[in-house]
């Protein structure tokens, strides 16, 4: 039986890759 | 990292590297609990024992879910390892764009609120042969804005607050700047957006055409319940300020069309129980809401206890509990520290730096000098330079740089650091006299927070399954 839900998120790993400092000093055109 | 805790019903697993979010059941959670210090036969044996009433517990099911466990970890979704901490030391070597710029448009005030960290607009009186009420002049203004655009480098985004004391106190100087940095973004290539806070005494048609023309966000300041509010948002005659102002509020609201807006309220000793303001500001027909702790002394008598910080966590769980159920019956509202977007969010690097104060956010006086946050503004130490020679205490912005999510050796344990990035360093200084040190208090505040905005999120996906 399916006993965990895995909630969609961001994967803070892969965002190394994807610092363009143009966020609020949150939303971010590149998270996607 | 991994953090577990149990809320409102909700078994959440949150992996701290990967900001991967689970919600599981009790087994799941006690596996995960037991994984990494015991080994699957010894896992499969304790559960077996601790369930030995549930017939869903079964040893092929327990193998299933410890498979899944172990999938989850190699595809980098738990107990993920930290890889971040040397990105952070790097942070010293990166550009010195300017990005944001606090404007103290007004460092005077039409209220006197004794909380006030600034000293009702005056910022801790004359310092340097710059201090007490003033002004801030047009010129000074437009300078400041000249600055921010010559210091963003290939930044297009350009954030300007209008902030005092009581901006609207210098209302006519605030539109002419704001005209002044229109005329500039389509030859400079720039895109300003512009925030405001007030007080609302002085909210009048011209103010909510203009703002709500212009102001990308607008900050109202309202604690809630009438007899809190004026309680300490009095005018220098003594007299309470809620009646002139929520009428006013109210109007500028209407008239905003959805646009984005804060009331923004401040909680203190006097009121710990502060969800019922939060409710009240929602009752009243707002529906953008934030309230936070006061910042102040700790002898001061607004400054919240030990005593009361059991009341004021319990608080922010009943708030998000309220929240979900307002939300279902379809009059809900949003709360500042509970939009927390999981999918959308901040990439790594923001979160290891966090706001920028002293590098890429400073403020700057009716004076023109500038300074790494509106809350150091009067600490002459802390003075980075002036927007004609710019910054010449590059030390200090050095100490700003370094000052992160992994500055703080008391913040390597602690699940919730990619949140924070490291904290408040006004808030740490005014703890711990270092930029540096720990806002204990305000760390319990903020983890509190972080975990009933996730449950909150973990609900509403329950929600959608349907």
């Amino acid at each position: 039986m399916e006993r965990i839900k895995t909630l969609e998120t961001r994967d803070l790993t892969k965002s190394v890759e994807t610092g363009c400092g143009e966020c609020q000093t949150q939303q971010c055109e590149n998270a996607g | 990292m991994v953090h577990q805790y149990k809320l409102n019903g909700c078994n959440i697993v949150l992996d701290t590297c990967s900001g991967s979010v689970h919600v599981v059941d009790d087994v799941a959670y006690d596996i995960i609990a037991l994984y990494k210090e015991r080994g699957g036969d010894g896992i499969v044996s304790a559960m077996l024992e601790k369930y030995a009433g549930r017939p869903d517990v079964t040893e092929a099911d327990l193998q299933e879910c410890l498979a899944d466990v172990r999938a989850l970890e190699e595809a980098g979704k738990l107990y993920t390892p930290d890889t971040f901490e040397n990105m952070a030391f790097d942070f010293k070597a990166r550009s010195n764009v300017v990005k944001a710029l606090c404007l103290h448009v007004a460092h005077t005030c039409n209220l006197n609120c004794s909380y006030c960290f600034a000293s009702q607009g005056k910022y801790h009186g004359p310092d340097a042969g710059h201090g007490g009420r003033a002004l801030m002049p047009f010129e000074v203004g437009k300078r400041a804005l000249d600055f921010l655009m010559e210091s963003s480098g290939s930044r297009v985004n350009l954030e300007v607050d209008f902030f005092g004391g009581e901006p609207l106190m210098n209302w006519q100087v605030v539109k002419d700047l704001v005209a002044y940095a229109r005329s500039q973004e389509a030859a400079r290539g720039k895109k300003f957006r512009f925030t405001l806070t007030t007080n609302g005494v002085l909210i009048d048609d011209d103010v909510i055409d203009f703002v709500n023309r212009e102001m990308h966000n607008v900050v109202l300041s309202l604690d809630g319940r009438k007899e809190i509010h004026d309680r300490l948002r009095v005018d220098l005659a003594g007299r309470g300020s809620y009646d002139r102002i929520v009428p006013r509020f109210q109007e500028l609201v209407r008239r905003r069309g959805g646009r984005g807006y804060y009331m923004r309220g401040t909680f203190t000793h006097a009121n710990p129980d502060f969800t019922r303001d939060v409710l009240h500001m929602a009752d009243l027909g707002f529906d953008q809401l934030s309230m936070e702790p006061v910042v102040c002394a700790p002898g001061d008598p607004a400054a919240l206890t030990e005593e009361d910080l059991p009341v004021v966590l319990e608080q922010y769980e009943l708030l998000a509990k309220e929240m979900l159920k307002r939300e279902r019956e379809g009059r809900g509202f949003t709360f500042y520290h509970y939009m927390l977007d999981l999918k959308n969010g901040p990439c790594i690097y923001k979160r290891i730096s966090g706001c920028g104060s002293g590098t890429e956010y400073m403020a700057v006086t009716p004076w023109g000098d500038l300074y790494p946050c509106h809350q150091f503004v009067g600490e002459e130490a802390y003075k980075l330079g002036d927007i004609w020679q710019g910054v010449t205490n590059t030390a200090l912005r050095d100490e700003f740089k370094l000052c992160n999510a992994y500055a703080r050796p008391e913040c390597a344990g602690c699940w919730a650091r990619l949140y924070c990035s490291g904290g408040c360093a006004a808030n740490a200084y005014h703890a711990s006299g270092s930029i540096r040190g720990i806002y204990e208090y305000g760390c319990q505040l903020f983890r509190k927070r972080i975990e009933c905005a996730i449950m909150m999120q973990a609900v509403r996906a329950s929600w959608e399954e349907l």
